[in-house]
């Protein structure tokens, strides 16, 4: 049983990790400041395995990979949010982070228990099921992997121009 | 069935026809990467099982958010970045040429239909030369820096169209503001956008760099302006390999949305806290007090925003009670500025002129903001907390609103200078 941190829409990059820390690279060290002077409560309650739940637009603004590290860092393993930033849902899908798209995030309410389920796509909260969406076919491979970095350390090369599919 | 500019930019690369939403590998032209995302990007690159990067003449290396280094770590990662260049053969700027954006562009690294990465999310800049230009994170660098390629979502386009000329000390910054406070922080999400019109086709290229720039500000993949004779003519001497050529969207493209703005009558704009779409006329905060002015950035660090910057200043001086910092955005820059006499006559005014960098931009090396304190800044994002205390504020706007503002301690209507 994972816990609910609710978040507004437009949550940026800066917020979630402020930009006098980008020197560090450890997940563990970057999430002693995750949020810090936007939301302090949850870098001191946070505990593994909780849900970040937001609004629209998460990880808005800078491409810094240090914000999803951070999040990881901090025992988050998924964002559920009605919208994400384009860098930001790549990056996390990337560095294993799980972002899932659920346009009835609103519903959710901050400090109650959720379950995730993936492979069926929803969270549950409150006795209530709210549909999740797949990430995309091309980066499912990635995030079945647990990153580009798995997905890709075995590969020789790659092929150019291939997998035109919508 | 009619292409719009990124569609044919990939169908090109690809030597067949690709559509918005298709997903592609594509081989990239360029790669930069700077002090910041660097680090990680190489880390990632070496967990790849990565050895010999694809191409070092592809790959663009600098240093300008933390230089010269601020702190030992700063210090650590800049050396760890310069023995890296060494052992792979790719050439570093260094610290010596400024802002990764503005040096991209003024060395001839990005170019039309050319496809460039950067480790940056304001990489969306080079599509001021014509590039489809898009900023990544340090993993998908690190595939970048491996392979020489990466995964691109072609994005589907929306057409900005923008005739009218500005009004006197109006330009290119209020012409974004206005686009990103009407199109919002997310309403161009995985998307291009396409700016078109006669406002753009007569814009020199000083102000397509600040439109593209701000187009990741509307969440899009990549803001790009149809290359015509002032892109090639701003490529001439730093592109000798190349000769112009058309490359513009069909006639019958399919937009996802086709947004008309007109620069007649544009006042002055100012981006409030704590979000760059929450855009006001100048007028509505004026008054507003302010305890730092920044003038600089990839946004707005260039000659011709020093340029607009003195003459609104004239011979006067600046506010004693303000902290005026200017930061020319790249070496260039700052000659240009410095040998038109420029630099002495803010100096004199008051003002500290620091070598080029990012600065108080992001809020990482210098120039920080206390709690309560108002900075007024032309750079790109005013988020709680970007230039340091989460209780500070930090508004937006152009180099001669900042100007003026810095003359009075308080938000000004630069058209009420004399």
């Amino acid at each position: 049983m994972m816990r609910i941190w609710k978040f507004g829409d437009d949550i940026d990059t800066d917020a979630i990790i402020p930009g006098r820390y980008l020197t560090e690279y450890d997940p563990k060290k970057l999430a002693e400041h995750v949020f810090e002077g936007t939301r302090d409560d949850f870098r001191a309650g946070v505990q593994e395995g909780d849900v970040l739940v937001a609004g629209r637009n998460f990880g808005c603004g800078s491409s810094r990979e240090h914000a999803p590290l951070a999040l990881l860092g901090a025992g988050v393993k998924v964002v559920v949010a009605e919208s994400f930033a384009r860098i930001f849902y790549r990056n996390a899908v990337n560095t294993g982070l799980l972002p899932l798209i659920c346009p009835e995030a609103g519903a959710l309410v901050e400090g109650h228990e959720a379950v995730v389920d993936i492979a069926d796509g929803y969270i549950e909260s409150d006795g209530v099921r709210h549909a999740t969406e797949a990430v995309p076919p091309f980066m499912q491979e990635i995030v079945d992997a647990g990153g580009l970095v798995e997905y890709a350390k075995n590969m020789k090369e790659v092929e150019l121009c291939t997998g035109s599919h919508r | 069935m009619g292409a719009t500019l990124v569609e044919k930019i990939f169908s090109s690369r690809c030597g067949k026809e690709i559509e918005a939403g298709d997903v592609v590998m594509a081989a990239v032209d360029r790669a930069m990467i700077h002090d910041i995302t660097g680090p990680l990007a190489v880390q990632k690159f070496r967990e790849m099982n990565g050895n010999v990067v694809f191409d070092p003449a592809r790959i663009v290396m600098l240093f300008d958010h933390q230089v010269p280094a601020d702190s030992i770590q700063a210090a650590e990662n800049q050396k760890f970045m310069r023995e890296f260049a060494l052992r792979q053969g790719i050439h570093n700027y260094d610290l010596r040429e400024g802002v990764c954006h503005q040096v991209v562009l003024e060395k001839g690294h990005a170019a039309p239909g050319e496809i460039v990465v950067g480790s940056d999310s304001h990489t969306c800049t080079y599509g001021a030369a014509g590039a489809f230009a898009t900023g990544i994170g340090s993993t998908d660098m690190g595939f970048v820096l491996r392979f020489g390629a990466l995964y691109f979502r072609v994005p589907d386009s929306i057409r900005v169209e923008v005739n009218g000329a500005f009004a006197p000390r109006v330009g290119a910054k209020d012409l974004i503001l206005d686009i990103a406070g009407s199109i919002g922080a997310d309403g161009a999400t995985y998307q291009a956008l396409e700016f078109t019109g006669e406002t753009f086709a007569s814009m020199p290229m000083p102000g397509r760099m600040t439109c593209a720039n701000m187009a990741i500000e509307m969440g899009a993949k990549a803001g790009i302006v149809p290359p015509d004779a002032i892109t090639w003519k701003y490529l001439k001497g730093r592109r000798p390999d190349l000769k112009p050529f058309a490359l513009e969207s069909d006639e019958d493209a399919t937009y996802a949305e086709w947004r008309e703005f007109d620069a007649t009558g544009l006042v002055p704009k100012v981006a409030v806290p704590h979000n760059v779409d929450n855009v006001v006329d100048v007028e509505e905060v004026a008054g507003t007090h302010i305890d730092q002015v920044f003038i600089g950035s990839c946004t707005n660090g260039r000659y011709e925003d020093f340029v607009e910057a003195a003459e609104v200043l004239g011979n006067r001086t600046f506010s004693d009670d303000v902290r005026v910092i200017l930061i020319p955005a790249s070496r260039d820059e700052y000659l240009k500025t410095l040998r038109a006499g420029l630099i002495e006559r803010f100096v004199e005014a008051g003002a500290l002129v620091e070598a080029p960098c990012c600065g108080p931009c992001m809020g990482g090396a210098f120039g920080l903001l206390a709690p309560g304190e108002v900075s007024l800044s032309t750079s790109n994002r005013n988020f709680r907390g970007r230039q340091g205390s989460t209780e500070a504020e930090v508004y937006l706007c152009s180099a001669a609103t900042a100007a003026a503002s810095a003359i009075y301690g308080e938000i000004t209507d630069p058209r009420e200078v004399e």
